[in-house]
């Protein structure tokens, strides 16, 4: 390891092998008393990937994010997250799993009664043994990271703006430099320079810290300009391709998801931002 | 193929030659595994070097705390003069170190003034805090009672469903806990007084001592507490989840008063159910008192309301009875009044809910003993 020459790929390329599958789903079945959410579904992202989940209101996107990341018991199937399979570990193996994925919850679920800075000291405290002076230094690294403004960190959640709240909420999943960040609409609630802002942001923390990223959104801008791939679930099942693949698709529910008037300008909005 | 926890923990090398001083970055730079190095980097020192080389070949993870560590000693080496250079440092670090060195600085905490200061201040505000909280809810009185007149005139503006529904949630629900309590207090008051009474030979009198203990004070008063701990905090929990939800601005939107909306039916129904709990406390907490005195002192139930009812006047009751109103206009106002001081977070709704219920028990107490004073020059 320590004779490899600088132009290969390491540092985080140690964490982010390339290849395999970062989240690996198969055979998932989630129900609620009779109503069935997903029947035999598969999903899959790859590392370093940023992969879209959309699906229409109701189609179990959050009930499939919950089961990634252990809020929900499937009925059936297997989850295999960083290579490890979820259903098997003991409490130790899943506390440490936990420190190598952030979630941003669609609020920003920030502790109401903690200051930004604090909030983001706790997922630190949880998992590791550092300096209290180091902590503060990588909570202000992740403030700074996150783009939230100077004055922000001892502020609390109250004081603070929607965006800013989200902003905060992904400094916190970032805490722990995970090698995945689960979004769940991470623009919604956004005006469209936010969202946009929002949008290069991800795309930003992507390219430096080799994330992998699982975004929930029905932001057809965002699914244009940060979505490597797009997986949608339609009829409790997933369908999986890039925006082309998928508009291309013989699905009327896709031709109206991406073909719509919404779609349409998005897409052509994309287009005059390449063409500049 | 995965970053392993147990992977060789970061550490650093130290070379000195002619040129330069050189650090060398071994191990994995992650967040769990900087602990040692923290301190290291902090102390490191370019014995008088102008060039420093941070080398970054020999290194087998980084992340953004372990560039932060590294941009950090940049900053302390370049701000003391020195001329700092990486080596071998892959492209996905480099934009890494690059992102982490491009963020701003958070501003410092703002720092706490002296503790007399802020002791001096933190009275000051307290009783100016005090003082408003007390004008409020005055004013919050006034505007109730203008309410109840308003509703006097035009009844028609009644919510009678949300009153019948009220008074069973906090009248019917509420008599299993309220008996069971009154029945002990009953039991208590019983097993005390004959103790005392005894020395005297005077057990018999127990019986007056619990009639009048009960119908007077007790009765009402373990109702009203009760009732503030049952009731007057979900006034306030429920109204105050309203608030955080905007439900009570939306009503505002629609054209419906909040005050007729939600305090009015809950003010009108705990002050009607407040007299029935009481009238059943007291019945119960004679009957905790008749069976103690059975058993306790041979006093059949025959005897035990003959004595009764010779200790026990009419006005004994009512001294009780003309409490209980009061008592549950006031818990229903203050749980009302500080459901909707919530403001939007979750927090005030659990520190307003505790507060009604210390509040409304402490003006219920301070009432009765008002009443007492009023009683005796009255001379009932």
């Amino acid at each position: 390891m320590a004779q490899e020459n600088a132009a290969s790929p390491r540092g985080n390329g140690a964490r982010r092998p390339g290849k395999g599958l970062a989240i690996e789903v198969t055979g998932l079945v989630n129900r609620f008393g009779t109503q069935v959410v997903h029947d035999n579904l598969d999903f899959s992202v790859r590392y370093g990937e940023i992969m879209g989940l959309v699906g229409g209101s109701g189609s179990g996107k959050s009930v499939l994010l919950n089961s990634i990341i252990g809020l929900n018991r499937p009925k059936a199937g297997r989850i295999m997250v960083l290579g490890q399979e979820m259903r098997g570990l003991d409490r130790r193996e899943t506390r440490s799993l936990q420190g190598r994925w952030g979630v941003l919850f669609q609020d920003g679920a920030l502790f109401s009664s903690l200051t930004v800075m604090q909030n983001i000291e706790v997922p630190l405290k949880r998992q590791t043994r550092l300096p209290t002076s180091l902590m503060e230094e990588i909570a202000e690294v992740k403030i700074a990271l996150s783009g939230l403004p100077p004055d922000a960190a001892h502020k609390y959640p109250s004081q603070l703006s929607g965006g800013m709240r989200k902003r905060a909420g992904l400094a916190r999943a970032l805490a722990l430099d995970p090698d995945i960040l689960f979004l769940d609409e991470p623009t919604a609630g956004l005006d469209p320079i936010g969202a946009s802002q929002f949008d290069q942001l991800i795309l930003g923390l992507r390219n430096a810290l080799g994330l992998t990223v699982v975004m929930v959104t029905h932001d057809l801008d965002s699914l244009y300009t940060v979505c490597d791939r797009v997986s949608v679930l339609l009829d409790k099942r997933i369908t999986v391709g890039t925006i082309e693949e998928l508009s291309a698709m013989d699905n009327a529910w896709l031709k109206d998801y991406f073909g719509g008037p919404r779609g349409r300008a998005a897409s052509a909005a994309l287009e005059r931002a390449e063409d500049r | 193929m995965l970053r392993q926890r147990a992977q060789d923990a970061a550490s650093l090398e130290v070379r000195e030659d002619a040129k330069a001083f050189r650090l060398r970055f071994l191990g994995s730079w992650l967040t769990p595994s900087l602990a040692g190095v923290d301190q290291a980097l902090r102390g490191v020192q370019p014995n008088g070097h102008r060039n420093v080389v941070f080398d970054l070949a020999a290194i087998d993870a980084l992340d953004s705390a372990g560039a932060w560590l590294a941009v950090r000693c940049q900053r302390r080496l370049e701000h003391a003069g020195c001329k700092v250079a990486y080596e071998g440092v892959s492209e996905s670090d480099q934009v890494l170190i690059q992102a982490v060195a491009d963020g701003k600085e958070c501003e410092p905490e703002p720092p706490e003034p002296s503790t007399f200061r802020s002791f001096v201040t933190n009275i000051g505000e307290g009783t100016f805090a005090r003082f408003g909280e007390a004008g409020a809810l005055i004013s919050f009185l006034g505007e109730t009672i203008m309410s109840v007149i308003h509703l006097a005139r035009r009844p028609a503006e009644l919510r009678p469903i949300a009153i019948v529904y009220h008074m069973q949630k906090t009248g019917l629900e509420a008599m299993p806990i309220v008996g069971l309590l009154s029945f002990l207090i009953g039991v208590v008051l019983a097993y005390q007084g004959s103790d005392q009474l005894a020395r005297f030979g005077a057990q018999i009198f127990t019986v007056n001592l619990v009639g009048i203990a009960v119908l007077r004070e007790m009765g009402v008063l373990i109702t009203a507490i009760i009732v503030a701990g049952r009731s007057g905090s979900a006034f306030t929990a429920q109204i105050g989840t309203m608030k955080v939800n905007q439900e009570v601005d939306a009503m505002r939107t629609i054209g419906l008063s909040p005050m007729f909306v939600l305090a009015m039916p809950r003010v009108i129904a705990l002050t009607l159910v407040m007299p029935l709990l009481t009238f059943y406390a007291n019945i119960l907490g004679l009957m905790g008192g008749g069976v103690m005195a059975w058993t306790l002192l041979d006093v059949s139930p025959r005897q035990f309301i003959e004595q009764l009812s010779g200790a026990l006047q009419l006005s004994t009751f009512w001294v009780g009875m003309i409490k209980a109103p009061i008592f549950g206009f006031i818990i229903a106002l203050v749980g009302c009044y500080e459901g909707l001081q919530v403001s939007s977070n979750a927090e005030s709704v659990g520190l307003r809910t505790t507060r009604a219920v210390v509040e409304s028990i402490f003006i219920v107490i301070v009432l009765d003993a008002l009443f007492s004073i009023l009683f005796s020059i009255v001379g009932i």
